[in-house]
């Protein structure tokens, strides 16, 4: 029962908050380009339908090959890290460094450099955004391992590379899937942001950015309601990756 | 929680009568952390299938002693062998199983996985290993749980699956470090039953640290007293294990229990770990 209520009262308050914004946008006649209504937004994503398929299609491409490029250098960079000092000692504060690049000063950069009719230079800004938080997160994993685990491998006789095999990586398996699913989400975000420095106009946010520009502001309501549905599936789907990696472990906090 | 228990089927070997090394000799063995003493002069040494507890206050050594056995530690000085050989060559030979205070299983491996990890970490196959696991499995009564998570099982019977680890490459010598401290009353005395019976079956020689005098008393062979700054065995008193060598029917545990000698010989590690405390 407490179970189904907890389901049910976010919808009902989106419910709720749609139907006040509509009556709020009639009742006091706000202008479109400041609020357009909810039904105004719903009837645009009705008529731009394939459209907003094709473009989202374009922008979760790029997330995705964003996300995986960005996971596995992440993870790899990590494993490296927690093997050899040397390696933590230079990759460490760069990957840090990297995290305090904000990726509007990289796309257009990235534009520049590889040229406008490519998708890469957004697959890469999506890249940089991942690899962050993939790697701190690894890391601190690969870094925890139980002192107890550590003395049983120890009592075994076993090699470095049987600890990393049997302890240290699947040990660190829950950590790298919580740097999955916070990334996921970031993977968009970023993947829609590039698009708002040029290249290619085939992606949510190049719609969102002319939408807005030529005054149809429902139209770019329309892809703004697109491009948090994508945002919210690669939530969802880093979510579900994740539970499927740790099944059977208990619940870490 | 699922107790089936499996009747001592195989009749234990005769120990003690071979040729061979002494399980554990250990000879002026001093240890010290920095300035610390923590252990000084410790002789003690455990025969072919021979059952000695460890027992003393918290910072008495004994797992410091224990650790030393194992080539966790290195002695400061003196003398290790295990089963005749140094105690890092035997920790490279895998003759030694050791089971900790906490179960220690890998959480992301079944019941059974968890079992064969010694093995798997010693090259043997996998068929071999999956029927070593099973054996093992049912010797400590879980052959149910070969497929469960750690995650799934009690305390007492993530402490049976440590310990059917630490049985896996068939060690001539077990290592207990407080196996059982984390384990209620009920648990703690079928534990002890069950484990002298694998003790038993196995032909094993076991070092078991614990604080726990009763538990030292009903288990041991020995009872090797130990004593803080520095740690020493100030006296060794003979312990009340039943059924060595023999059959060990799961009442005779009990039995010691009630028994006046047993009472005798509580009063006796008391009244020696006393002195080492006035």
């Amino acid at each position: 029962m407490t179970a189904r209520a907890a389901r049910i009262a976010p919808v009902a308050l989106g419910i709720l908050v749609l139907v006040a914004w509509q009556l709020l946008v009639v009742a006091a006649s706000v202008p479109a380009f400041l609020l357009p209504a909810p039904t105004a937004i719903a009837e645009q994503v009705a008529a731009q339908f394939t459209v907003i398929l094709s473009t989202a299609a374009v922008t979760g491409g790029n997330a995705l090959v964003g996300l995986v490029a960005g996971f596995l250098i992440g993870v790899v960079l990590a494993i490296l890290a927690a093997s050899s000092r040397l390696v933590a000692e230079l990759t460490t504060p760069v990957v840090l460094a990297a995290s305090a690049i904000p990726i509007v000063a990289l796309a257009p950069v990235f534009t520049t450099m590889f040229g406008s009719t490519t998708e890469i230079p957004r697959r890469l800004v999506v890249t940089v955004v991942v690899v962050v938080p993939v790697f701190v997160s690894a890391a601190r994993g690969l870094r925890a391992v139980a002192p107890v685990h550590s003395e049983l491998m120890t009592s075994l006789a076993a090699t470095p590379w049987q600890r990393a095999r049997f302890v240290r990586l699947p040990g660190a398996v829950p950590s790298v899937m919580t740097g999955l699913r916070l990334a996921a989400p970031a993977a968009v975000i970023a993947s829609i942001v590039a698009e708002y420095f040029g290249g290619l106009q085939n992606g949510l946010g190049s719609r969102i950015s002319s939408a807005a520009a030529n005054t149809a502001y429902a139209r770019a309501w329309a892809f703004v309601v697109a491009s948090i549905v994508l945002g919210l599936l690669f939530h969802l789907a880093g979510t579900l990756v994740e539970r499927l990696a740790t099944r059977g472990r208990p619940a870490r906090t | 929680m699922n107790e089936h228990r499996s009747e001592p089927s195989t009749v234990s070997e005769p120990v003690g009568a071979s040729e061979q090394p002494a399980a554990v000799e250990l000879a002026e063995v001093d240890k010290r952390f920095g300035d610390v003493v923590a252990l000084s002069g410790i002789d003690l040494t455990l025969d072919d299938g021979e059952f000695v507890a460890l027992i003393g206050p918290s910072g008495c050594g004994k797992s410091t002693l224990l650790r030393v056995v194992a080539d966790l530690e290195a002695p400061s000085a003196g003398v290790v062998h295990v089963g005749g050989k140094t105690a890092r060559q035997a920790r490279l030979d895998q003759d030694y199983g050791i089971a900790f205070q906490q179960a220690g299983l890998l959480e992301w491996r079944t019941v059974a996985e968890n079992v064969e990890l010694p093995l798997q970490v010693h090259g043997v196959g996998k068929t071999q290993r999956r029927a070593r696991a099973a054996e093992l499995l049912e010797l400590v009564g879980l052959a149910d749980f070969a497929g469960s998570r750690p995650g799934q099982l009690s305390g007492g019977m993530q402490q049976r699956v440590a310990i059917a680890r630490a049985l896996a490459a068939r060690p001539k010598l077990l290592l207990m470090d407080e196996p059982f401290g984390a384990l209620d009353e009920m648990t703690r005395e079928r534990m002890q039953a069950e484990l002298l019976r694998i003790a038993g079956e196995t032909g094993a020689a076991v070092l078991f640290v614990t604080h726990s005098i009763p538990e030292a008393v009903v288990l041991s062979d020995r009872v090797a007293v130990m004593t803080p700054r520095p740690g020493r065995i100030v006296e060794v008193v003979a312990g009340r294990r039943p059924g060595r060598g023999g059959e060990l029917e799961p009442e005779d545990v009990e039995d010691v229990r009630e028994t006046a000698s047993f009472f005798a010989a509580v009063t006796a590690v008391r009244e020696a770990l006393r002195k080492g405390h006035p």
